[in-house]
């Protein structure tokens, strides 16, 4: 008995001072690294085709993003031909008007810029975004990126 | 002699705020990058505009019908080949390119290493690519028509680098973009943009796409 009395004595206790500084670390990480989601989808989070020649978006800022897919509201319909613009469902006629409003919160200079990033289903239907295309011209918002995956090259 | 005590902040619990604050912002954030296939769209031409008349042989028509099927020249042919004979298409080289911006008159392609066929693209810069599809196809399979398109470029412009440059046109785009950046390579990103710019023209990406047939 008193041989385990002693040895219980002699177990040190890890030292867990560092443990706050790690998390800390993490934290700082993620917080820096996070960005929030500024939407809401009211689609299906849309399953991206993937392609191997694929460019990076850059100045996130300029970039405002189209959704098309299914609805998750099923009264909307169902099908993968919905286009999402800000919060809600729309139609393809509304989009001119969604550029223009995104495009007073940037400045003069940075306008010819601005992407328009089409975030599609696979299994939409390409007459779609073929409207989405028209529109986006009318309003010479010229310069889109299809949002794919990185997919693996064959 | 006064008291000593020397009280000390409880700092136990720091911890557990961290992590709550960890888990908080582990749960939220999405780390994905956004990318994809950029494109420039036409801009809208006016009322009056005639379209100008283009060789047939110089346009290479890529259908998509509403079953996801690829009518390629008139022949029907799987996706996996359509590659292959983009490269073929326009690698041809078989006449007279455009005339320079400057006025200097086209010249025959030096570089192509095609079958120099009479009957398709007299030059790189001649030859467009023209996807037509169905207003009912999948955007799946449009974007695989795509970037099979943009692949086909991508072999042909890597591989005329590789032969003037020594390096792929992938390595050479990012030495640019990195000499952009950096102060001290100044002197390097003019030469740099020469050549970018040289394999661009050698070799510009011309694909259209038509009005959808509905």
């Amino acid at each position: 008995m008193s041989k385990f009395r002693k040895k219980k004595k002699g177990m040190p206790a890890v030292n867990t001072a560092a443990l706050p500084d790690i998390v800390f670390m993490l934290l700082f990480f993620f917080m820096v690294t996070t960005t929030m989601r500024e939407t809401d989808l009211r689609i299906e989070n849309p399953r991206l085709p993937s392609a191997t020649e694929i460019k990076k978006l850059e100045h996130k800022s300029l970039v405002c993003t189209i959704y098309v897919g299914k609805a998750k509201d099923e009264s909307k319909g169902s099908g993968y031909n919905k286009i999402q613009l800000n919060d809600k469902i729309a139609s393809a006629d509304q989009v001119p008007a969604f550029i223009i409003n995104a495009r007073t919160k940037v400045s003069e200079a940075e306008i010819p810029f601005m992407t328009t990033s089409i975030k599609a289903d696979k299994e939409s239907n390409v007459g779609t975004i073929t409207d989405i295309r028209l529109k986006l011209r009318d309003v010479n918002a010229l310069k889109i990126s299809y949002s794919t995956q990185k997919g693996s090259s064959n | 002699m006064a008291r000593r005590e020397n009280p000390e902040i409880n700092a136990g619990s720091m911890a557990d705020i961290a992590f709550l604050l960890l888990i908080f912002f582990l749960v939220t954030t999405t780390m994905n990058v956004d990318s994809g296939i950029s494109k420039k769209l036409s801009e809208k031409p006016p009322a009056d505009y005639v379209p100008p008349i283009i060789k047939e042989k110089n346009i290479f028509e890529v259908n998509i019908n509403r079953n996801n099927e690829l009518l390629v020249e008139g022949d029907r042919m799987d996706i996996k080949d359509l590659k292959g004979a983009a490269i073929k298409f326009i690698d041809n080289g078989g006449g007279i390119g455009n005339a320079g911006e400057d006025g200097s008159p086209g010249k025959a392609c030096d570089y192509c290493q095609g079958d120099k066929s009479e009957s398709s693209s007299d030059h790189p810069n001649k030859a467009i690519i023209s996807v037509q599809s169905d207003r009912g196809t999948e955007y799946g399979t449009y974007i695989q028509v795509q970037n099979e398109l943009l692949k086909a470029y991508t072999e042909l412009r890597n591989r005329l680098s590789q032969q003037k440059y020594q390096i792929t046109f992938d390595e050479l785009e990012k030495a640019y973009d990195e000499a952009k950046k950096n102060a001290g390579m100044k002197d390097r990103v003019e030469d740099l943009r020469v050549k970018v710019e040289f394999i661009k023209t050698a070799y510009p990406q011309i694909i259209s796409d038509a009005e959808p047939t509905s």
